[in-house]
């Protein structure tokens, strides 16, 4: 009982904590000046943070190695794209097929993305279908792909990752898919600023904005994986012999995990698109797959708070922090070049850096606990005692 | 007929040219503690994992309650080099995973402990709770089985409770002692509320007086769930105690079945097998 009550006040400053923290992006976006890269960090921070949490949910909690995410991502995207690009502009983004054989967008059936009633509504039913999509996929290639255990499944999702891609570049899709060339123009995070009658921002949300729709989609998986079907997706992870035995249908709850993993993977692809501003194939590599599997082995496979800190230090230290090393740096008056900086030179730096953690934080920033468990109070250790006289 | 919990009729299993289990014909009778005993590699633990769904049998059936949960036949390549007998008698196909065989009432532990190790006393017994539950992904995710979660809860603690592990609740399950980590994998095994409990080698490197300590834990069991028991075990102070019946397998064929009693008087059984103990008797 007591445990009990302490798990609910635990969930209730974690929401207080999510809260403030929406307040103060909201406040700092107001007051800094706009062109920050920090507003750069966090709105890619969260979209990754999310894509990060979804990983974890198949990779930490139930076991299963896929490399997929940049695939499901990609199919995100893209249809949060397609459904969204305005009536008006579309002959001007798939000028080379002509025009776009879809003749609607979502927000203008609510009355266009001007108005805040078609942009919230336009933008968040083309999320979850975006999100739907890609779930809807997974199911299909899960069917077969999830026979397959550890490096197997890696591979094959890897596998999926990269045809998608291809196909999605298909010329003969080009009228839907606008081929190889970038979606654009649709609704992104700076649409959702509130602007007065000539147009001028009086008020911005775009980081907030994806910080709230990181939160609410993380939230979610949070309160699935502390549900009874997370705790059967552990129990796959732990033993699936012995999770067969207890009663739990493997392909069933596999494929339940991925699908979910997926979705949510599918609406970060959709708020990546929003951040990028366009959406086109060829950002989506395996590359980017493998961002998010170093930010879930950062954080600490198994922790959604690990994955959300790693996203940010990830994106910050990539983005911001380390930037300095990619340009040639000339000091005393342009006298001394300063060795080693010019471009790329951040990559080797940023190698160097995570082969340290992964050496010497071999378990992550966080291992398989949460943020919350470090300010639970630590029990007495007499139950040990206790163990220790049975054996 | 309905007094069989668990009859298995003429199974056999052949992986490639081995007869790992070959004809092997039993039944358990409600509320009744049975045994089968064996040198290594007599097929005892093959013969579980063809009734919990894990293998499927070459040929024969086994029945639940009545009901046919396992049933094969020599197909494909496997017709022309099968080497056991009664060929052509079952003709049906039934065949069911792990987790469908859980939920038609037989629970099992295993002969290596296979916890969830990582993970909490408490969870453990709980995510055995998982299968009987009627939530769906959405119910569950958003809350609304609040009644039903907490049932789960507390019919998990009140398990915990009558096996005297509930100060261990929050340790993280592979840290308790051997003694310990046993008795939770038979406490978890309880919590898919099972008719039938498969014990495969429960007394495995216990010491005589945890030995003792589980013989009574059994008992007080199968009393208390109304459980069929039907176990593997190689200790014979247990199994000769505890058993009401005994069934012996060697290379995987049936060469002695009785009370324990007869068991020990048979001579097949004492050179197959207890030879030894016969030995330590003179």
């Amino acid at each position: 009982m007591l445990q009990k009550q302490n798990n609910k006040r635990g969930a209730w400053i974690a929401l207080l904590c999510v809260a403030a923290l929406l307040i103060l992006v909201m406040v700092l976006e107001n007051t800094i000046k706009p062109t920050h890269m920090l507003f750069t960090v966090l709105k890619k921070g969260a979209v990754y943070a999310l894509v990060a949490c979804s990983m974890n949910l198949l990779n930490g909690f139930t076991g299963l190695f896929s490399l997929g995410q940049a695939g499901f991502m990609l199919v995100g995207a893209y249809t949060y794209a397609i459904l969204t690009i305005p009536v008006a502009d579309r002959d001007a983004v798939y000028y080379l097929y002509n025009g776009s054989a879809l003749k609607f967008s979502l927000p203008d059936l609510f009355g266009g993305a001007n108005s805040p009633v078609g942009l919230i509504l336009g933008v968040l039913i083309a999320l979850v279908l975006a999100g739907c999509m890609s779930a809807l996929i997974a199911w299909l290639i899960g069917l077969p792909v999830l026979r397959l255990k550890s490096d197997y499944l890696a591979i094959a999702t890897l596998g999926f990752g990269e045809i998608v891609r291809s196909v999605l570049q298909w010329d003969k899709l080009g009228p839907v898919t606008n081929g190889a060339n970038a979606l654009k123009n649709f609704p992104t995070f700076s649409s959702f600023n509130i602007k007065n009658a000539s147009g001028e921002v009086i008020f911005r949300l775009s980081a907030f904005v994806p910080f709230l729709l990181a939160a609410v989609c993380i939230g979610i998986i949070v309160l699935l994986i502390n549900s009874s079907y997370g705790r059967a997706f552990k129990a796959i992870r732990e033993d699936e012999v012995a999770a067969e035995a207890m009663g739990i249908n493997l392909a069933q709850h596999k494929r339940l995990s991925f699908c979910i993993s997926s979705f949510f993977a599918g609406v970060g692809g959709g708020m990546f698109a929003m951040f990028a501003n366009q959406a086109q194939a060829k950002t989506f590599t395996t590359a980017m797959t493998y961002e998010f599997l170093l930010i879930v082995v950062i954080g600490g496979i198994g922790s959604i708070s690990g994955s959300c800190i790693a996203s940010f230090l990830y994106v910050a230290a990539s983005e911001w922090w380390l930037r300095f090393l990619d340009s040639e740096t000339y000091l005393f008056n342009g006298t001394f070049k300063v060795p080693f900086l010019r471009t790329g030179f951040r990559m080797v730096v940023f190698s160097i850096i995570i082969m340290i953690v992964v050496l010497f934080f071999r378990r992550g920033i966080m291992g398989d606990k949460e943020l919350f468990d470090l300010f639970r109070p630590r029990k007495p250790k007499q139950m040990a005692k206790a163990g220790d006289h049975n054996g | 007929m309905a007094e069989h919990v668990l009859r298995l009729d003429d199974v056999t299993m052949q992986f490639g040219g081995v007869v790992a289990v070959n004809n092997l014909s039993l039944e358990v009778n409600q509320g009744e503690i049975v045994a089968l005993i064996g040198p290594n590699g007599a097929g005892k633990t093959t013969a579980f994992n063809c009734i919990t769904g894990v293998y499927e049998p070459t040929n024969g059936q086994v029945s639940l309650m009545g009901e046919i949960i396992v049933s094969n036949h020599p197909q494909g390549k496997m017709k022309e080099s099968y080497a056991g007998e009664n060929l052509g008698k079952y003709t049906q196909v039934v065949s069911h995973t792990p987790d469908q065989i859980t939920q038609k009432g037989i629970a099992r532990t295993f002969q290596n402990i296979r916890l969830f190790s990582a993970l909490t006393v408490f969870d453990n017994v709980l995510i055995a709770k998982h299968m009987r539950a009627k939530q769906n992904v959405f119910s569950a995710t958003f809350r609304f089985n609040a009644k039903e979660e907490r049932r789960m809860r507390e019919e998990a603690m009140a398990l915990l409770e009558e096996q005297n592990l509930v100060h261990l609740k929050d340790e993280v399950a592979g840290s308790l002692p051997y003694g310990l980590q046993r008795r939770l994998e038979i406490a978890r095994a309880l919590a898919t509320d099972p008719k039938l409990l498969l014990l495969d080698e429960p007394a495995a490197g216990m010491n005589p007086q945890e030995t003792q300590e589980l013989t009574d834990f059994i008992r007080q069991t199968r009393d208390k769930y109304h459980l069929t028991v039907f176990m593997i075990e190689h200790h014979m102070d247990l199994v000769m105690q505890i058993s009401e019946r005994i069934y012996v397998l060697d290379f995987g064929k049936l060469i002695a079945k009785g009370t324990p009693d007869q068991v020990q008087n048979d001579q097949r059984v004492i050179e197959a097998y207890l030879g030894v103990a016969d030995d330590a008797e003179d």
